[in-house]
């Protein structure tokens, strides 16, 4: 008994540590596929070098995200199998076939073209390179759709049917189960946080650079890119994270009563609490700061709008409070902060001095990593508030994992635990350095070697890894077509 | 052994093509990998990554497909199949890992780049052993009861499972062999001829001793190879396969182009062959058919509409982005 337990655990915590570590690389690599989209865009519209040199700058950063998410993500598509077998039998009918399309309609675009993206420019031309970006930052989207729909389904599961061995079959229709009731809300909520996380990433880069000179045009066109995305989307995403919200009111009552802390069912009007120690023991939150009747108003848009709590929901149906409870302030917490960076930077703007004030450039630097950390605590949020389940009312966590001893699982585990730490580390690492170094004219793309990269046979000598170096790029149309 | 066309066959069929594929395609790369530290260091080990640098990604997506495709549309083997071989998926997954970002950490950090080649090479390894032990834990059988995996997490590990190990390594050396044969000129060409034809000898004989062991590792194993009328429709593969290893021993003395890479590929085509007809129509041997493990139609047929539609379409960019980076790596004219 304690025996299964202990395997259970270890493989929720192996997924759990898997996941989340992969999450934080196609949070970024999504955002930045986007970006390197734009700023490829903007350079052929414009012609000017700078739009060149950033993405330069940040095609060299986004091949190694864009590594590390691709590693560390075929781990997940086969953890579903390795520890959690019972659910892959039970549930492989209805989202595996969802999985499916995610690799043929994203995984082949992304891996596809990115080479091209990557190495390609002087073999293919601008516009065709051009084009290639853009296949790269669709997939990346693509891949966003129905892993989404995935998990969204297990969040608020319809259109299935169960099977003479208890398995999910899918219904009458693919409809319902792809665009299920919570995967609006999620797809554009999660898309959002991973744009929101690349724009503080590049803003934070732009702002470090500005601290150290002010006069840096490439650091400059970053950290104002940045903040625009900054000031437009950061009020968007807390719109887009409300209707979310209520969206699982409606569909995950009890996800929402952890999220607000509500032990006890509230009939006229429930507080909205700040701050507070759940206490699961004593079902109260201890010390808390409250607004009253304010969680009626933002759940309700009522005063006095009864909210029923997790006295409703029987005990062994609870997600465990502490957890959702403060991951989702976290999550909230850091937004507003993004919304306050965001107007900040407006006023400093519109008064033409956004590039001269090292305070705010200081703390779009601290606030550099802040999307990752909202984006794995929005993620925890929803996932620990889906327990004790792990398809939503139909299927138990406990009752969905493989028939493993536990060693094997713990074993397993470490070994995860060591390398990631080791090569993501390294990674990142590798990362933080490039971006240590400010963005100038003539900026390198991806290098291969020192001496020569890979070229094909024929007329054009050129190192093709450098994609539009000034030396290198193709002249014209003409040579850009002959000359491979 | 009639095949009855129907959803469950095809999707067979298109999990197979998806393994397939993504043995020719990542074994080259796995076997450039493997063979890493006998190429010198510098031009020749740069000029080896250059060959496979744009396209591995691509490559490597064809085992998403297998795996998910599997998950997809045979859950059930997917579900039995990952725990029976647990040790070696993760092995496999973890040395992916140390492989897929050698490519990129090599060139950011040439203070420590031996120690990535280290990792390219040992992450190859680890990957391509693990894949082929794995093959071999599904063909020695899989005991299941009550719809799950029923042995203990070390059943994998036999004598045989380490003969499908090494001989899957020595395979993936010669597709890489050959692969570079292809893409490189001169010295590097050369010694990858000479790694092609001692790769090309020990995958022969490992290939030999698989298939015999297969023989007489299992009577109905052994009854379908030998026994009339079976015998008629298996005998071609090994006889075809004979006739592609001569093709091959002498191509890798005269050729300097492409055709010892497709040789070895055809090679593999015809090893798969014989795989089918030893498993057909068990998805996990001895017991489990590709239809008790199927999913539901509408499942299947949903996904046929999106392997009908983006399928050729993946074909066709993939066959355009190797097209771009056609050729031979050369550094000339650099300097």
């Amino acid at each position: 008994m304690f025996e299964q337990f202990d395997a259970l655990l270890l493989a929720r915590i192996q997924f759990a540590f898997t996941v989340s570590f992969h999450f934080i690389f196609p949070a970024f690599s999504i955002g930045l596929a986007s970006y390197l989209a734009v700023l490829e865009g903007l350079w052929l519209k414009t012609g000017k070098t700078i739009y060149l040199d950033l993405f330069k700058y940040w095609l060299k950063i986004f091949a190694i995200a864009f590594a590390m998410g691709v590693v560390s993500g075929i781990v997940m598509s086969y953890q579903f199998g390795t520890n959690w077998s019972v659910f892959s039998d039970i549930a492989g009918p209805v989202i595996g076939p969802l999985m499916a399309y995610e690799v043929l309609t994203a995984f082949f675009l992304e891996a596809g073209f990115l080479g091209v993206m990557l190495f390609g420019m002087n073999k293919v031309g601008k516009k065709l390179h051009f084009a290639a970006t853009l296949m790269v930052a669709l997939g990346t989207f693509i891949s966003a759709f129905w892993i989404l729909s995935v998990n969204s389904w297990m969040q608020t599961p319809v259109g299935y049917e169960i099977g003479a061995s208890g398995q999910y079959l899918p219904g009458e229709s693919w409809w319902d189960i792809v665009f299920n009731p919570s995967f609006p809300y999620r797809l554009v909520h999660t898309v959002i946080a991973a744009y929101l996380t690349t724009a503080f990433v590049v803003g934070g880069v732009g702002a470090w650079h500005l601290l150290k000179d002010r006069t840096n045009a490439h650091a400059r066109k970053m950290f104002s890119m940045a903040m625009w995305m900054a000031t437009i989307v950061a009020p968007i995403q807390i719109f887009a994270g409300d209707m979310h919200g209520l969206n699982t009111l409606e569909h995950q009552p009890q996800k929402v009563m952890a999220m607000e802390g509500h032990f006890e069912s509230h009939p006229d009007g429930a507080p909205l609490i700040l701050f507070g120690i759940p206490n699961s023991e004593e079902k109260r939150v201890d010390y808390a700061i409250e607004v009253p009747k304010a969680s009626s108003l933002i759940l309700k848009h009522d005063l006095n709008a009864p909210l029923a709590g997790l006295d409703t929901i029987p005990d062994d149906e609870e997600p465990p409070v502490g957890i959702v409870f403060w991951s989702f302030r976290i999550m909230v917490g850091i937004g507003f902060a993004m919304l306050g960076l965001g107007l900040w930077s407006l006023v400093a703007r519109f008064r033409k001095k956004l590039y001269d004030r090292p305070m705010l450039h200081r703390a779009a630097l601290v606030m550099a990593p802040s999307g990752f950390v909202a984006v794995i605590a929005g993620w925890i949020t929803t996932e620990v508030g889906r327990q004790p389940y792990v398809i939503y009312n139909l299927l138990r966590t406990a009752d969905a994992a493989s028939p493993l001893d536990a060693p094997a699982v713990a074993a397993s585990l470490l070994a995860f635990v060591v390398v990631y730490f080791a090569v993501f580390g390294a990674g990142v690492w590798y990362i933080l350095h490039l971006m240590h170094k400010p963005p100038h004219t003539g900026e390198v793309g991806v290098k291969r070697g020192d001496k020569g990269p890979i070229r094909t046979a024929g007329i054009t000598p050129g190192p093709s890894q450098n994609p539009g170096d000034p030396d290198t790029l193709p002249r014209d149309h003409e040579e850009a077509t002959n000359g491979r | 052994m009639a095949v009855n066309v129907d959803l469950t066959t095809i999707w067979a069929f298109i999990i197979a093509f998806a393994v397939f594929a993504y043995v020719i395609m990542d074994g080259f790369d796995l076997g450039i990998g493997i063979l890493f530290p006998t190429f010198e260091v510098g031009l020749e080990r740069d000029r080896a990554m250059n060959s496979i640098a744009p396209v591995w990604d691509g490559n490597e997506t064809w085992l998403v497909l297998g795996g998910g495709g599997l998950f997809a549309a045979f859950p059930l083997a997917y579900a039995i199949i990952l725990p029976a071989t647990y040790p070696l998926i993760i092995a496999m997954l973890l040395g992916l890992v140390f492989r897929g970002v050698a490519f990129e950490y090599r060139w950011r950090d040439p203070g420590h780049r031996r120690y990535w080649d280290v990792a390219f090479t040992g992450g190859s390894l680890v990957a391509a052993m693990a894949q082929g032990m794995t093959l071999g834990a599904l063909l020695q059988g899989i005991e299941v009861v009550d719809r799950s995996y029923a042995g203990s997490w070390f059943n994998w590990l036999t004598p045989y499972t380490l003969l499908t190990g090494l001989g899957t390594v020595a395979g993936y050396a010669l597709l890489g062999a050959t692969w570079l044969v292809w893409k490189l000129e001169g010295e590097g060409q050369d010694h990858a001829r000479s790694l092609g034809k001692k790769a090309a000898w020990a995958t022969l004989v490992l290939m030999v001793g698989v298939s015999l062991y297969n023989v007489f590792l299992n009577a109905e194993y052994a009854e379908r190879w030998l026994t009339a009328p079976e015998i008629y429709f298996a005998a071609p593969v090994p006889i075809l396969t004979g006739l592609v290893a001569l093709a091959l021993l002498r191509a890798l003395s005269v050729e300097r182009h492409s055709k010892p890479f497709w040789l070895s590929i055809a090679l593999f085509f015809f090893g798969m062959a014989g795989l089918g007809v030893t498993m057909w129509p068990y998805v996990v041997p001895p017991g489990l058919t590709i239809w008790e493990a199927a999913a539901p139609e509408r499942s299947q047929i949903f996904m046929l509409v999106g392997v009908a539609i983006t399928m050729p379409l993946i074909i066709a960019y993939t066959a355009w982005a190797y097209w771009v980076f056609r050729g031979k790596v050369t550094n000339e004219g650099y300097h």
